[in-house]
């Protein structure tokens, strides 16, 4: 499990407006470039002193690449973090206030207390 | 000694700022009853005439993040630079420069460590929508001075309920102590029942009422007994996956202190969450 760097992922996504187009536009190529060139650097170091282990499972790089936001719920993403990127990226198709709000709960409903474990 | 001329807490929608200021056709139904709410609440803040703010409130992920997570964390500079890409995004919220009060700062941060609070500190913090909504909807010129003080609700594991209330408690001690002249409110900001990126989330309504009547209660005569004893780490996931802020409002609760019934009480039922406002006046109701 990586559940931090899923979170780590979508928190340096969700800050840079360039990363997040590019997250929208072309997910696949976003997260291999970030996992090969963001993943390990420590946020407040200089580079050449980065972290060295940390990596994606299969099924987390996956997830993150379909944008697929139940997914990454039970995977144990923090939600606030994917809501608030995925608002970023989709709020703008909406049709009427709040449609995409409403459709990212209503995708969840089959999740029952308690939620997946967001800790890290 | 410094005197504590009112006591604040408050949910910080993020809405507010965009709600109220948005005209014609943008302008949603609620906007209006929302606006008279606030100006009343700005008003118990007016009259006590504070010339410090304490502002207690939680980063969301802004500055403060897992490779290095702060349980309570006191700012200490002399400006906070205020509000973040992603809350411009979001919110319409504007960038906004706070000065601090830096002896305050140091008072707390001196006194929170000899009282058994290992507290954080930031000698450069940006500050959030937890902080800067109750500015926006308290205090909107954004003149006085400031010490934030930043709780983690948000990332597992968490401080007990009981540590918020014991901190407010102190915070309330240490700031009557401080060895000045001025007047000095303390503000915190939390939420009532909150679901976030969950499937209860944005519903016509706060996804717990019943939690929420129950709380608006609590805190509005000072029931600490009754809030501790239904109140648990594991307890607040039931009423919304976000639901742990509310620990703000207990530690604000511990502030005003046991059985101190607030002095202004209001709520407002919106979609998404229930807003509620809370004055507490210690040293009695201004003329």
């Amino acid at each position: 499990m990586s559940k931090y760097l899923i979170d780590k992922f979508l928190y340096t996504v969700d800050r840079d407006p360039d990363l997040v187009e590019r997250y929208r536009s072309a997910p696949g190529e976003l997260v291999a470039w970030w996992e090969a060139e963001r993943a390990n650097t420590v946020l407040n170091c200089m580079t050449g002193e980065s972290s060295t282990w940390l990596r994606f499972t299969d099924d987390e790089r996956q997830a993150l690449i379909d944008h697929d936001h139940v997914r990454l719920f039970e995977l144990g993403a923090h939600p606030f973090l994917t809501l608030t990127l995925f608002i970023a990226m989709f709020e703008r198709d909406n049709k009427e206030p709040l449609e995409y709000q409403k459709a990212f709960g209503a995708r969840l409903a089959h999740f029952d207390l308690p939620y997946p474990d967001i800790a890290t | 000694m410094a005197s504590i001329v009112a006591v604040i807490a408050s949910t910080h929608h993020p809405f507010y700022y965009r709600a109220t200021t948005a005209t014609g056709e943008d302008r949603p139904p609620f906007a209006d009853e929302w606006e008279r709410k606030i100006l009343a609440f700005r008003e118990t803040l007016t009259r006590a005439n504070p010339d410090v703010l304490v502002m207690v409130g939680s980063d969301h992920f802004h500055q403060l993040w897992l490779d290095n997570m702060p349980q309570f964390l006191v700012g200490k500079a002399p400006f906070y630079d205020a509000n973040w890409y992603n809350e411009e995004r979001e919110f319409g919220l504007p960038r906004m420069l706070l000065q601090g009060q830096e002896d305050l700062s140091a008072h707390i941060l001196r006194n929170g460590l000899d009282e058994g609070f290992d507290l954080a500190f930031s000698n450069e913090l940006r500050i959030d929508h937890s902080i800067t909504c109750p500015i926006i909807t308290l205090r909107p010129e954004a003149d006085l001075p400031i010490v934030p003080i930043y709780t983690n609700i948000f990332a597992p594991p968490l401080p007990q309920p009981s540590r918020f209330v014991k901190l407010g408690e102190s915070i309330r001690r240490i700031v009557e102590q401080w060895p000045s002249h001025l007047r000095v409110a303390i503000i915190g900001t939390g939420h009532l029942s909150l679901e976030l990126g969950g499937p209860r989330q944005f519903g016509p309504h706060g996804p717990d009422p019943e939690f929420d009547r129950r709380a608006v209660e609590w805190i509005a005569s000072g029931d600490l007994d009754n809030c501790l004893r239904e109140v648990t780490l594991d307890s607040l996931h039931s009423p919304g996956n976000a639901t742990h802020g509310f620990m703000d409002f207990m530690l604000m609760m511990g502030v005003a202190g046991a059985g101190a019934k607030a002095d202004h009480v209001d709520t407002l039922d919106l979609f998404h969450t229930m807003e509620a406002y809370f004055t507490w006046y210690p040293s009695g109701a201004p003329a």
